[in-house]
């Protein structure tokens, strides 16, 4: 006997056996990425006041990460739709626009995104010095208006010896605007566009230090599920990258010729799974972005 | 793929599997195989010898438990040449490798044994022949779960040989402990034993999310002709709800793994609040996680998994139930409703092993509800299997004692849980000896004795022969007296408050302690060990009757027990594909006895003659 309803449906489910297959697998994966938003619900309920960082992301260019990513989603349904009306060129195209879509999704993420945060760094003020850098913090206007104290300076590390070096007493950072202005009301949200470090160097005596971090997951909460969550996300680009290259590639024009429903399928069911990929982000991306 | 063209065997019988269009080379028909029977006995084995190699470590943690401090004889001194050398030096075991022991003893037995034979092995091997298909859905699939099953399986086993050994953190890796365990000097950052044990688990849990894809789907699509949903047997429902609390609990345990593999290495917090001073050293960490976070986590799956180690032994049970009493199981439909009641509240019970926790009594009052109300379900299960029993000729073979053995050993285990459910009586007998024995009374002499009956139930189907009876009994009756002897004293234990993790067996505490039936809660740990070992020694007649049966045990026609369901109407051993012609099922699986009939069973695929037609009037003779 040969296993049925591989490529036609059963007539009382009316499904052929991957579709069931892959919406389980979907299933699955909800409860994945369920259990990490979950975590980071968990984590920033918990989070003190100040605790949780904002503004800290590129918002543009993950806008335009998001369009990508969306794009994507409508490329791959007419791919799939050119192959249900036996059209194999058009279906070659949105098949390509798709594989690059995700690829330069990947790309902004991995050499642009990712390697911006690690040079920036944030240095937490132990709580009872804070007063002494009032002028960069600006938590006594914060507090007036009902809003969260500042707890870091963040910036481009100068001296990054500092690290290191015992000897060194201080550290000089170049902060972000936010603190070489911190009373003026433009610095109360985060900014759209995104601003560099400015020129101005503040030196922190390493006794009023906590801890200095660069923006990598030990920095905080915030970012350690970011990088999880987006780094886990990454990985599943990259699977339906690997996945639709197959389906692209002289390879699957076989599969097509031999029976054109056949690659169909396979087109739906991987379909299915980057618009679930595609929904993770919609998640994410007000999760650590906006909000 | 055309369904109609089917390959015809004349000799299925003689020479199963030897009729392909193909040969299939050794290693594709034996290693690498697609086909579920194959895959379901790699499975079965190797998780058998996971079972005893669990078994074995706690063997040894038995001695240290028993006679603390002293060295252990015989293997002693060689032990140390296998786990390394400071585990355990002149044969006394060290504090460090008792904790690995007791975590990898947990962590084996339930992942690496239990699961994988319970539902992986039975479900692979039973499924697709009692719902008359030729295979699973995906069989490439099926056999990479068994392949990340068999990699996770030995990332486990070698984390016990890196610097510093296996996983000592207990079975729940709770944080923050595991967290900073077997971390800094002389550790490597991956191959330390607790990294390794989360690797391990994520290839566990693709592993499990790939075979329950397959079995849902499987059971959805591949079901023959005219069996309906309420024609299926008992054991294809189990296992079908037990996919699903596989499918859906745990990948949030994934997750969580993933979170501390990232915490271990590269420096988040997630379970790590601020301010934690390591060996006296405050901690560079961010801070900001919380601890209980792992734990909401970890029971999310650790309560599902508890339902998925019972539920296919209940499946296993009602088949062989029905057949040796030779009664229709009875209460069908109420056993499906409470194995799918079952499987949906398992998801909402899980704090209740999180009392100690301090969650707040409104949480606390609704999982102490929940838990309650899963008792149910649980309840009507065990209550129709006694009733199954009533007025029937029952048939005391092998399978059918360790199955009507499971029932008064599951009931204790049960009924020994409720008192656990209640946070107020939870917080004297909490992370006590009570608890291992409730617990193992369901997992042990229920969920293990279940998977003994499965395994002299179909081994026949399996090898064309039977086991030996008179070597079961000889495994059966003294692995029962055993269970028993090294688990009810456990609940004395308990409650005489001996704490489960105590290095020592509880000889400094005992000093002030009771006695109860004259003996200490330490004293009772002599008796105990005792009985364990021997238990060890009772599956010896097991694996070797099960070794010799496969060459040399008693030749049987495809049907031996005179069952119902559709995998006996398949030849023994069947070949790749099972089936000679399409099952079609006309019928429940469960007509045994039915007064009026030539004989004591009515198998699914007989069709149904004109003069029964009139009777079941009410029924269509064949729903697709």
């Amino acid at each position: 006997m040969e296993i049925p309803y591989t490529i036609s449906t059963r007539p009382d489910t009316g499904l052929w056996n991957a579709k069931i297959g892959i919406w389980l697998f979907l299933a699955s994966e909800v409860m994945l990425f369920g259990g990490l938003f979950s975590a980071y619900v968990f984590l920033r309920l918990d989070a003190q006041p100040g605790e949780w960082p904002h503004g800290l992301l590129n918002v543009p260019v993950g806008t335009m990460n998001t369009a990508i990513l969306i794009m994507s989603s409508v490329t791959v349904v007419l791919a799939w739709a050119s192959l249900k009306m036996r059209r194999y060129r058009p279906y070659w195209w949105y098949m390509l626009a798709t594989i690059t879509c995700g690829v330069v999704f990947l790309f902004v993420k991995l050499y642009y995104e990712w390697p911006q945060k690690f040079e920036h760094y944030g240095v937490f003020l132990k709580p009872e010095v804070r007063e002494k850098y009032e002028q960069y913090l600006g938590n006594h206007r914060r507090e007036e208006k009902g809003l969260e104290p500042r707890i870091e300076i963040t910036g481009h590390l100068e001296n990054h010896e500092a690290l290191k070096d015992a000897n060194i007493k201080e550290y000089e950072i170049a902060v972000d605007p936010i603190y070489a202005d911190p009373n003026n009301p433009v610095n109360d949200r985060p900014h759209f566009l995104y601003v560099p470090p400015t020129d101005k160097v503040v030196k922190i005596g390493k006794e009023d230090v906590d801890r200095v971090d660069s923006f990598g997951p030990w920095h905080s909460a915030y970012f350690a599920s970011y990088f999880t969550i987006t780094g886990l996300h990454g990985m599943h680009v990259l699977g339906g990258v690997l996945v639709f290259l197959y389906m692209w590639l002289p390879v699957s024009k076989k599969v097509y010729q031999r029976n054109p429903e056949h690659l169909a399928n396979r087109v739906e069911v991987s379909g299915l799974f980057w618009h679930f990929v595609d929904l993770v982000w919609i998640f994410v991306f007000p999760l650590f972005y906006l909000l | 793929m055309d369904a109609s063209t089917f390959e015809i065997h004349h000799d299925a019988h003689a020479h199963a599997g030897e009729h392909e269009h193909h040969e299939l080379g050794f290693w594709r028909k034996y290693i690498f195989s697609t086909d579920h029977k194959v895959i379901g006995i790699q499975y079965g084995l190797c998780g058998l010898v996971f079972l005893f190699f669990g078994f074995s470590l706690m063997m040894i943690m038995r001695w240290q438990l028993a006679y603390p401090g002293q060295g252990l004889p015989v293997i002693g001194k060689w032990l140390p040449y296998f786990f390394g050398a400071n585990t355990m030096p002149d044969g006394k075991m060290t504090p460090e490798f008792y904790n690995s022991l007791g975590a990898m003893h947990g962590t084996i037995m339930i992942f690496l044994g239990v699961v994988p034979v319970a539902f992986a092995a039975f479900g692979n091997f039973v499924v697709p022949l009692q719902i008359g298909a030729p295979d699973m859905t995906f069989p490439k699939v099926n056999a990479a779960s068994f392949w990340a099953f068999a990699v996770g399986g030995a990332i486990m086993l070698t984390s016990f040989f890196v610097p510093g050994g296996a996983a000592k953190s207990g079975w729940t890796s709770y944080t923050p402990l595991a967290d900073i365990a077997d971390k800094g000097q002389g550790f490597n950052p991956v191959l330390n034993g607790q990294s390794m044990w989360v690797l391990g688990f994520v290839f566990l849990i693709t592993s499990s999310l790939l075979g329950a894809v397959n079995f849902i789907t499987t059971i959805i699509q591949l079901r023959a002709k005219g069996l309906t949903w309420m024609r299926l047997p008992f054991f294809v429902w189990a296992q079908f709800v037990t996919a699903f609390l596989l499918l859906l609990a745990f990948p949030p345990l994934e997750a969580a793994a993933i979170m501390q593999f990232m915490d271990r290495t590269a420096g988040t917090s997630f379970f790590l609040p601020a301010g934690m001073i390591v060996n006296g050293v405050p901690a560079h960490i961010s801070g900001g996680g919380s601890p209980l976070l792992w734990q909401h986590l970890f029971w999310f799956l650790g309560h599902p998994e508890v339902y998925v180690l019972i539920l296919p032994a209940f499946g296993i049970v009602g088949e062989i139930l029905a057949n040796n009493s030779r009664k229709p199981l009875w209460g069908y439909k109420s056993l499906v409703f409470s194995v799918l009641v079952i499987g949906f509240l398992s998801f909402i019970v899980w704090a209740h092993h999180m009392w100690l926790t301090g969650m707040g009594s409104t949480v606390s009052a609704f999982f102490q509800t929940t838990t309650l109300l899963i008792s149910i379900p649980s309840v009507i299960i065990l209550s129709a299997f006694f009733i199954s029993l009533w007025g029937g000729s029952i048939r005391f073979n092998v399978p059918m004692l360790f199955v009507s053995a499971f029932l008064p050993m599951f009931g204790i285990g049960g009924l020994t849980g409720i008192p656990l459910a209640f946070n107020s009586a939870d917080l004297y007998l909490h992370d006590t000896y009570y608890v291992i024995a409730h617990f193992h009374y369901i997992v042990a002499p229920g969920t293990i004795f279940a998977l003994f009956a499965g395994i002299y139930y179909w081994f026949p189907k399996a090898t064309g022969r039977t086991m030996n009876e008179f070597w079961g009994k000889v495994h059966f009756w003294p692995s029962l007296i055993c269970m028993n002897v090294i688990f009810l004293p456990m609940f004395l234990q308990g409650m005489l408050g001996m704490h489960r993790r105590w290095y020592d067996g509880g000889q400094g505490w005992t000093l002030a302690g009771e006695h109860i039936w004259g003996l200490t809660g330490f004293q009772w740990n002599t008796p105990i060990s005792w009985a364990a070992w021997i238990m060890g020694l009772a599956q010896i007649p097991f694996i070797i009757n099960f070794f010799w049966s496969i060459k040399h045990g008693k030749k049987v026609n495809d049907n031996p027990w005179e069952a119902t369901t559709l995998e006996w109407t398949a030849p023994n051993r069947p070949p790749h594909g099972n089936f000679v012609t399409p099952p079609i099922a006309y019928r429940g699986p469960y007509e045994y006895s039915l007064p009026g009939r030539v004989k004591d069973f009515t198998m699914q695929n007989e069709p149904v003659e004109p003069a029964e037609r009139s009777r079941r009037m009410a029924e269509p003779a064949v729903v697709h």
